[in-house]
């Protein structure tokens, strides 16, 4: 048993009763309690048992669809969410280690809100807390807010989505500058004039874009980890640059070895011409996985939702169905071509988190490439990742 | 819980006391220089404060908001408490922490947008198992909205069309949902009974938006709705579309007229008059004695005003810079700036003193008969406690206030936080169940069971039979 000496990140990526669009139809999978806490806080303690980094929501201002950019009418998979911020919120006095990383969608919502929201986040955790920053090109979505049109939008190498994505870039701006907008003691209640703060380590963030422009300082003071962790999913060059401008961690979904290599070095080469080279940046590979002790039972199970679903469910990212002594190969080759970690997503969430931190973490520990306890006590410290300095204060 | 009606007298019915904590915020309220002052941020203060607040079998807890630093002179005020959490994602935590209490956030109509709102207290809602209000704000002012993207503020006569059709925007989509469009039936693959559930249009003045809304029919139904405005239109919209309102007006003689007042336009909406209650704000000095307790009031009120801290508020009057001013000193012989008032941004305070002249000349006059000096002037023109005294005072005064019509309850500023509810919830709130006015448990699982309020289905439906 070779010890690693840089274990790999798993994450785990919860998205209603899992990824595949008939796993509610499982017996397991609880379709009924979706809108409940504890729904939501027997997952996430599941995937804390089992020790990983952390769990991302997902998250939308719209109905699901399996279109990409309109509504579908179905009436035959899960419709419905609810805010994944106020999930996080929710389980987190239940949990003690696991990072929480709710999706934020920044095309229309306000920076200011944000910031001071998953600053909330990182306070009611005792430092956990992350995002997870997305687009949205939908029309419908647009609708519900009524600010603005989107044109349709067919190709990432548009100007129209370069703009979504150069916006969602301001808002991660923002939301950072915010966080660092207060010193971490400013607040000092001397007594002897009467000064709760020292306004001089208070910082106006000034910030004008090209969509907006915010004033500050934030309400809410600097949160317990200075920076929480800012994440994107990526797929083409113009969202790896968000990821290389802006983010600690990007989710990127190769489908063999030599991909992943070629998205790592586009990755990293985007890294350096924004300037980060010298940043800790981690690159998590995506799969969607089916899980289960006999090889043949995950496909079989696969098999079966697809027969559900009425057609063969398709990803963005590669769709594993086998063992987990066979993810556990498959992960550390792709860890070989320069990926940090892996975030899974459940095709069934009911059986195959359990399936990850029953079966893949052990196999994994057994192998010497994962922990056996947690051995931080925040997000940042489970991905390696010192406290930052705070920008403002050493403007 | 002993009732009335084993008086063989016919008399009026005694009625049930309403009573709330209000996390003390950023005001002077709160004395942060006491040792036994605690953070105001940590999320163990949030949990500290709600755990007692439920212990007391308080109807709700209640969040304040402000989107803005506080400024006076052009610089970030620094004397009172700075910085609060986000409500939303502060009250849904303490839905983990807590089983019964009411969660009830400030959220401003100006800068935000419905569907996002109307999502989050929806979520808040089902994550708190029906125990989520809405008090609906109206501030408007472009201080705040230079923190905001795109159109961030508004003309301040505009600030309650915003409001209303903000409220009713998000109305419509909480009643987008009926509460049976989710089938979940595993067997025959039907999720959903309608592929249009959720569906809404609104056109306005404000709003120009159409979809599905994507969180199904919370546990109330929709979040109480609490108006903080106080404006013959705040009073109006309250009167039209609130459940609660959150008022100012403590004290006795100012608390009914209040009251008489806001219940007696309900009938033209066509409500009655329990389905909205009156809370004003309240603080108080609780000890022993009443001695003890007066004591104890003068010196919260010392620490609560500092002479830096009367200055300040001095110049929220003259709108203009008095920091020269020996706070021990006599009130300024200067007038006032009468020009538009921006000494101090982002309080609300400042607009409650429309003459400044007369307000000058009056305390001038206030000042010179008792001999005050600008600090003791403030100390003692400023807010008093409301409630001072032992705790049988205390739990007498209280339901005296509310059986006479001053209010429904009271939502509570301790100035201690978070342990300064601890004491009443020991001392007071014991008494006041003995006299038969308060609770001894929670009636019902939601925050409308608290308060006496109908599930919104069956109101829409006594509101059109009516
Ligand atoms: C007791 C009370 C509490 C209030 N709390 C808040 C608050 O926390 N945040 C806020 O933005 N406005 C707050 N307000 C302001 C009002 O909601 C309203 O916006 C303001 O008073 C203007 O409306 P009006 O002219 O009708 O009074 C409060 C008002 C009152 C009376």
């Amino acid at each position: 048993m070779s010890a690693n000496p840089t274990p790999l990140h798993l994450a785990v990526a919860l998205d209603g009763t899992g990824w595949h669009p008939a796993s509610w139809r499982e017996p397991v999978s609880r379709p009924r309690d979706l809108f409940t806490a504890a729904y939501w806080t027997d997952l996430i303690t599941e995937a804390e048992r089992g020790l990983l980094d952390l769990v991302t929501l997902e998250d939308g201002l719209g109905l699901q669809s399996s279109h990409f950019l309109d509504p579908d009418g179905r009436t035959d998979q899960v419709r419905g969410r609810l805010d994944a911020v106020l999930i996080a919120s929710r389980v987190a006095p239940l949990t003690q280690h696991i990072g929480l990383v709710p999706t934020v969608v920044a095309t229309h919502t306000e920076p200011f809100h944000i910031s001071k929201a998953i600053a909330t986040l990182d306070y009611v955790s005792s430092g956990r807390a992350g995002l997870r920053v997305q687009i949205t090109a939908r029309p419908n979505e647009a609708a519900h807010f009524g600010r603005r049109t989107l044109g349709r939008i067919d190709r990432y190498d548009t100007p129209a989505v370069h703009e979504l994505f150069d916006e969602a870039a301001d808002h991660v701006e923002v939301v950072r500058r915010l966080w660092d907008s207060w010193e971490d003691d400013a607040e000092i209640r001397d007594t002897a004039t009467g000064r709760f703060i020292d306004r001089d380590k208070l910082h106006y963030i000034d910030f004008e874009g090209r969509h907006f422009s915010v004033k500050g300082p934030s309400i809410t003071p600097r949160p317990p980890q200075g920076q929480p962790i800012v994440s994107a999913l990526a797929h083409e060059t113009v969202p790896y640059r968000l990821v290389a401008r802006s983010a600690d961690i990007g989710y990127v979904t190769p489908f063999d070895t030599d991909g992943a290599r070629a998205i790592v070095s586009e990755v990293r080469a985007e890294q350096r011409a924004a300037g980060r080279a010298d940043e800790p940046l981690h690159i998590f590979g995506d799969l969607v996985v089916f899980l289960d002790g006999d090889p043949a039972a995950a496909r079989a199970r696969q098999e079966r939702l697809d027969t559900l679903a009425g057609e063969p469910y398709t990803s963005d990212a590669r769709i594993f169905a086998g063992s987990p002594a066979e993810l556990a190969d498959l992960l550390q080759e792709f860890e070989t071509a320069g990926l940090t970690g892996f975030r899974l997503r459940p095709a069934v969430a009911g059986h195959d988190l359990p399936a990850i931190t029953r079966g893949l973490v052990p196999e994994l520990q057994r192998r010497g490439a994962f922990r056996r306890a947690y051995e931080a006590d925040t997000l940042r410290g489970l991905l390696g990742l010192a406290r930052p300095a705070n920008r403002c204060a050493a403007a | 819980m002993t009732s009335p009606t084993t008086s063989s007298k016919p008399r009026r019915p005694v009625k049930q006391i309403h009573l709330a904590a209000h996390f003390p915020g950023v005001n002077n309220t709160t004395v942060w220089s006491d040792p036994r002052a605690g953070s105001h941020i940590e999320f163990s203060s949030f949990a500290h404060f709600a755990r007692t607040a439920e212990r007391a079998k308080f109807d709700f807890l209640f969040l304040a908001e402000g989107l803005r630093l506080r400024e006076q002179g052009g610089h970030i005020y620094d004397l009172d408490v700075v910085g609060r959490p986000d409500t939303f994602t502060v009250l849904t935590a303490l839905a983990a922490v807590t089983e019964r209490i009411g969660l009830t956030g400030t959220i401003n109509s100006t800068f935000n947008e419905p569907y996002e709102v109307a999502r989050q207290f929806a979520g808040l809602d089902h994550l708190s198992d029906g125990r989520a209000a809405w008090n609906v704000v109206t501030s408007w002012d472009a201080f705040t909205g230079e923190n905001f993207r795109r159109g961030g503020f508004l003309p301040q006569e505009e600030r309650y069309s915003r409001a209303k059709e903000f409220l009713a925007t998000a109305k419509e989509l909480f009643d987008s949902w009926h509460g049976d469009e989710i089938i979940a039936d595993q067997d025959t693959g039907t999720f959903l009974k309608d592929a249009k559930a959720g569906s809404f249009t609104h056109t306005g003045q404000h709003f120009d938006i159409h979809g599905q809304f994507n969180v199904p029919r919370s546990p109330q139904g929709r979040p109480v709705i609490f108006q903080a405005g106080d404006s013959e239109e705040g009073r109006e919209f309250a009167a039209a579309e609130a459940d609660a309102i959150f008022s100012r007006h403590g004290t006795l003689e100012a608390g009914r007229a209040f009251y008489t007042d806001v219940k007696s336009r309900l009938a033209k909406y066509g409500r009655r008059r329990d389905q909205l209650l009156i809370l004003p704000a309240a603080t108080f000095a609780l000890a022993d004695t009443d001695a003890e307790a007066e004591e104890l009031a003068r010196e919260v009120r010392r620490q609560q005003v500092s002479g830096a801290t009367a200055l300040k508020h001095l110049e929220f009057v003259w709108n203009r810079d008095l920091s020269s001013y020996d706070p021990e000193g006599p009130l300024p012989d200067v007038d006032p700036d009468v020009g538009d008032n921006h000494i101090a941004q982002g309080r609300a305070q400042v607009r409650m003193y429309r003459d400044p002249m007369a307000t000058a000349r009056e305390w001038r006059a206030l000042a010179e008969a008792n001999n005050w000096s600008i600090r003791d002037l403030v100390i003692h023109t400023g807010n008093r406690q409301n409630f001072v005294g032992s705790p049988a005072t205390l739990a007498r005064t209280i339901d005296e206030y509310v059986q006479s019509d001053a209010s429904d309850g009271f939502i509570l500023v301790p100035h201690l936080t978070p342990t300064g509810l601890d004491e009443f919830a020991d001392k007071v709130v014991p008494l006041l169940q003995e006299q038969g006015v308060f609770r001894t448990d929670y009636e019902g699982p939601t925050l409308r069971d608290h308060l006496g309020l109908a599930h919104p289905d069956t109101e829409t439906e006594e509101r059109q039979a009516s």
